[in-house]
């Protein structure tokens, strides 16, 4: 196994489409190590991101957040700005794993792994998140629910690196939240999750978008969820919708987890329960 | 067979170096090539925490870090806690609750802790529960280590206080 430390992405994109033998890029390595040491990869080439510069910082601009390929759990979990203007992604973010595993893992990581029940994933639909891939080419922005493909595949091209995740500045009212449901309280993979975010205009929502996790091949968008929240004060009725249409978007399998029937009421129960926090973060009163 | 490549680095502030194939991990290279064996191999896969250590300050478990990977960063082990010979705290804490039975977690445990008590000098029980949730006990259970921990937080505020 040969070990690269590009100096850029293009540098990195360009040793991983060159690369005749069986490429990895590593970032956190908290699902590499795991395939690596269970002999599920035999990697010919690994190539490292963390050296490349800016990579590991997150960067506020007008427009928002760009967080690098290798910002790990922990350093999200500490930027002010970002908390305080997507608290939903940043939550979805810590719930991976434990403080080791946030001390590595990274946003870009849980996309590529492609795992039907990563946290991250639909906290970062929710929130607009794009990614930002780079190729031995060109590079391309691509939202993110477009990214994942099915469990383990993504739209990624050999060679292709994403460099970094950006997310949006909020508009003015705008919450997020992400509620996932485990068996334990720490540490285990989501048997469901739900990422709401929305705008408020004069205390009614005005815009909404509504992701589910582990309840598919993929995370999956809402449109009728977010329909079902628009133009409502979150009332009984509003929630009620909400919650039959997320349920009907469940397309789930049956595990030690939980069962599809378990998994189908469950996210409509979650999804009320994120509604209602994204709403008070939105400044709504309820 | 993978090429064994030099590795420059400091662990527990002391400059080493050690030539290791590229596919080793780093919770490898410290207990074979620097013989720092405090790292203990559990599950080798970052469910466990008995190989957690601190690069450049992050708590990690060593399993998921190639040893390359720490060419140029600061590593810090449980042996790197005590200072001039005296236990840290910490440790002095662990053997008075006896938070440890087989010891093969404890390591990992105690840096784990002493990571906390560095962000969070006052953690009440839930905090350092959850904090700790990355290290796996199967012998004494978690209560005394919760013990041992607020008990060494308690000596560290008033330590800290001292000095100023």
């Amino acid at each position: 196994m040969r070990y690269a430390t590009p100096a850029s992405a293009k540098e990195a994109a360009g040793m991983l489409s060159k690369e005749k033998g069986a490429a990895f890029l590593l970032a956190g390595g908290t699902d590499l190590l795991v395939k690596l040491k269970m002999g599920m990869v035999e990697p010919d080439l690994v190539v490292d991101i963390k050296r490349i510069p800016k990579i590991d910082q997150i960067q506020t601009s007008a427009k928002g957040f760009t967080i690098g390929a290798a910002v790990s759990g922990s350093v999200i979990g500490q930027h002010k700005g970002l908390k305080a203007a997507w608290p939903g992604v940043v939550e979805a973010a810590n719930l991976i794993g434990s403080d080791q595993i946030q001390g590595r893992a990274t946003l870009a990581g849980n996309l590529c792994n492609a795992s039907p029940a990563a946290d991250s994933v639909p906290a970062m639909i929710a929130a607009g998140a794009k990614a930002v891939i780079v190729g031995p080419q060109k590079k391309r922005t691509v939202p993110v629910e477009k990214v994942v493909q099915g469990p383990g595949k993504t739209c990624l091209a050999r060679g292709e690196v994403i460099e970094a995740i950006t997310l949006p500045k909020p508009e003015a009212k705008t919450g997020d939240a992400y509620l996932r449901f485990i068996p334990r309280t720490e540490m285990d993979i989501a048997v469901v999750g739900v990422a709401i975010s929305l705008k408020l205009e004069r205390g009614v929502v005005k815009k909404a978008k509504v992701a589910l996790g582990a309840v598919a091949p993929t995370a999956v968008v809402v449109p009728a969820a977010a329909r079902a929240l628009v133009g409502s004060k979150l009332d009984d009725a509003a929630l009620e919708k909400l919650a039959a249409a997320c349920s009907a978007a469940c397309n789930p399998i049956d595990d030690k987890r939980g069962t599809v029937e378990y998994r189908t009421r469950v996210a409509g129960v979650l999804a009320k329960r994120a509604a209602k926090i994204a709403f008070q973060r939105a400044g709504g009163a309820l | 067979m993978s090429n064994a490549t030099l590795v420059s680095t400091t662990v527990n502030g002391d400059p080493v170096q050690f030539a290791c194939p590229t596919d080793e991990s780093l919770m490898t290279a410290l207990r074979n090539r620097v013989g720092l064996t405090g790292v203990k191999e559990g599950c080798g896969t970052g469910d466990c925490g008995a190989c957690t250590v601190t690069v450049d300050g992050s708590l990690v478990c060593s399993c998921l870090v190639l040893g390359v990977e720490a060419e140029g960063r600061e590593v810090t082990t449980v042996e790197g806690l005590s200072q001039d010979g005296e236990l840290h705290v910490l440790q002095q804490k662990f053997i008075d609750h006896a938070a440890l039975q087989c010891g093969i977690c404890t390591p990992g445990f105690l840096v784990a802790a002493k990571t906390l008590l560095d962000r969070n000098p006052n953690p009440n029980e839930t905090e350092i529960r959850y904090a700790l949730a990355g290290n796996l006990c199967r012998c004494t259970g978690y209560d005394k280590i919760v013990r041992a921990v607020q008990d060494a937080a308690k000596d560290m505020r008033k330590a800290s206080k001292k000095r100023r």
